[in-house]
């Protein structure tokens, strides 16, 4: 394993360096001031670089560090959801439990590797008791509008994202001891799927895919990110317990998935009338304006990885 | 470089700072006053207890410990424990709102406190605004000050969210994003009179606010 880790650090610290030369060079070449486009690129591999240290270091205290390095997110992600919502006096209650219990819980489970539980708690429990809580109150003002935000929070903030860590604890035979390396393909590939879809999306992009979400979402970006990516995937498949066909083919459809996460991101922001999440991460915003697409690919490549290999 | 502040008020300020970020992720916006080591009076919008920790979060170090927040003494310090994290925890300056009771002149004691270098946080409205209105009417406080003390800054200071982080009667807060917005200073006119004045500080306060589509600086 620890042969495999290397390999992956030191491609991933060849693939940053060769970015951030090129953006070096690009910002030298370039008339001063930096146009905005620039700027946001430098910023954004600034960034990287902390998150590539960010979750390498999590890596190093094995599985315990990614599934606290992810309650983290969950908690950032959470957070941000929950300022764009609308909240009432009562629905404090409900709101701290989601931070202090439902999180804390979800995470538990998970390094306590009880499927049984972890993979039905939100959508079961927490989906009857949070609204339960909410009505006890008597506040009924907007009492659907409120119960739904609340739901769509703690999935896509707490229960979704709880399925990269998850990825650990699936017993995949021959691939014992090797859970964190699928995590860092599913991120690999999802985050590279990004990047690409960016790249692909400013150098050639012409014709948008939904002009009223967002205006940097192309066809050309799209299509050249996807396949981009999917061809990286193949490629790693040496993380994995996958052929390199096969690999290619799950990190196509989480690219696909990660695509939708973050479509619908954009569209609950545009409802909002806000750029971003937050802005906790330079260059990128928020903490979910970079985990939405893996929001969506992590569940759907869990349990296809469950379904076919274990 | 204490300005004035015991170790105690240092620590714990620096605490509440790091407590304050974990919770809310607060980040200033240094719109047209960034920060530049003259003595100040943040003016705020009131609606929590926690937002003077939110102001005071954003500030330089150094700022942070030569600033005091104006309360109100018949909150503050009253009781043990509350007297205890006014006077000895946090550096606060308490004034006495009760005009009738009062034993001291909560003018001069704020006044006393520019006069030996300290920065204030002060909450012009008078007391935490419980109402739908954004801001309520500025008391005469802001203008007595500037009046006396014209060398002082007046900075603007629009808290956002900090009223659903820890609105009245809460004890727990809840983890939201919240923001500080620092407007450019207001400077009182050669005989400016005091109601315009006042409302000219207050729309500046209210300019900062975030419009009600949502949009964000």
């Amino acid at each position: 394993m620890s042969d495999d880790t290397t390999r992956l650090f030191i491609g991933l610290v060849g693939v940053l360096l060769t970015a951030s030369v090129v953006a070096g060079v690009l910002s030298w070449r370039s008339p001063k001031p930096l146009r905005s486009t620039l700027d946001n690129l430098n910023a954004r591999i600034k960034a990287w670089w902390i998150m590539v240290a960010g979750i390498s270091f999590a890596f190093l205290f094995g599985t315990g560090g990614v599934i606290l390095l992810f309650a983290f997110v969950s908690f950032a992600a959470l957070r941000e959801y929950v300022t764009l919502t609308n909240t009432r006096h009562a629905d404090r209650w409900t709101l701290l439990g989601m931070f202090l219990i439902i999180n804390p819980v979800q995470y538990y489970l998970i390094w306590i590797d009880w499927y049984g539980l972890y993979s039905i708690f939100i959508p079961v429990y927490c989906f009857l008791a949070m609204p339960a809580l909410t009505a006890m109150r008597g506040d009924t003002s907007r009492f659907l509008e409120r119960v739904s935000e609340q739901q769509w929070g703690i999935m896509l903030s707490v229960y979704c994202i709880s399925h990269v860590p998850a990825l650990v604890t699936l017993p995949i035979p021959g691939n014992e001891g090797r859970g964190l390396l699928l995590i860092a393909f599913l991120i690999a590939t999802v985050q590279g799927s990004d990047v690409l879809q960016y790249v692909f999306g400013k150098l050639l992009g012409r014709h948008k895919v939904a002009p009223s979400i967002s205006p940097s979402k192309t066809w050309e970006g799209l299509i050249g990110g996807i396949a981009c990516a999917s061809l990286m995937g193949a490629g790693l498949y040496w993380l994995t317990p996958f052929s390199p066909l096969e690999a290619g083919a799950l990190a196509a459809l989480s690219c696909v998935m990660g695509f939708f996460g973050g479509l619908v991101a954009s569209a609950i922001k545009r409802d909002r009338g806000v750029k971003d999440w937050g802005h906790m991460i330079e260059g990128h915003g928020g903490m979910l304006d970079r985990a939405d697409s893996l929001v969506f690919a992590a569940p759907v490549f869990f349990h296809i990885v469950r379904y076919a290999w274990t | 470089m204490r300005g004035g502040a015991s170790l105690l008020q240092i620590a714990s300020g620096s605490l509440l700072a790091v407590l304050a970020r974990a919770v809310t992720g607060v980040r200033p916006i240094w719109a047209g006053s960034a920060p530049n080591g003259r003595q100040r009076i943040y003016f705020a919008n009131h609606a929590s207890h926690g937002d003077f920790i939110l102001v005071s979060t954003c500030l330089t170090p150094f700022e942070r410990s030569r600033t005091a927040a104006v309360a109100g003494a018949d909150y503050w310090g009253s009781g043990r424990v509350r007297q205890f994290i006014s006077r000895r925890l946090l550096r606060t300056v308490l004034v006495e709102r009760n005009w009738v009771e009062r034993t001291a002149d909560p003018m001069q004691v704020m006044l006393d406190a520019l006069d030996t270098g300290q920065s204030l946080i002060f909450f012009p409205e008078g007391t935490r605004n419980m109402t739908e209105e954004p801001l309520l009417r500025f008391r005469s406080g802001l203008y007595n000050l500037a009046a006396a003390r014209p060398d002082v800054e007046l900075v603007p200071c629009w808290i956002e969210n900090m009223s659903r982080v820890l609105p009245k009667g809460a004890l727990l807060p809840i983890p939201l994003l919240c923001r500080v917005v620092f407007g450019e200073s207001v400077m009182l006119n050669e005989g400016e009179d005091r109601k315009i004045f006042l409302d000219r500080a207050r729309q500046a306060l209210l300019a900062l606010a975030p419009q009600k589509d949502g949009n964000s600086r």
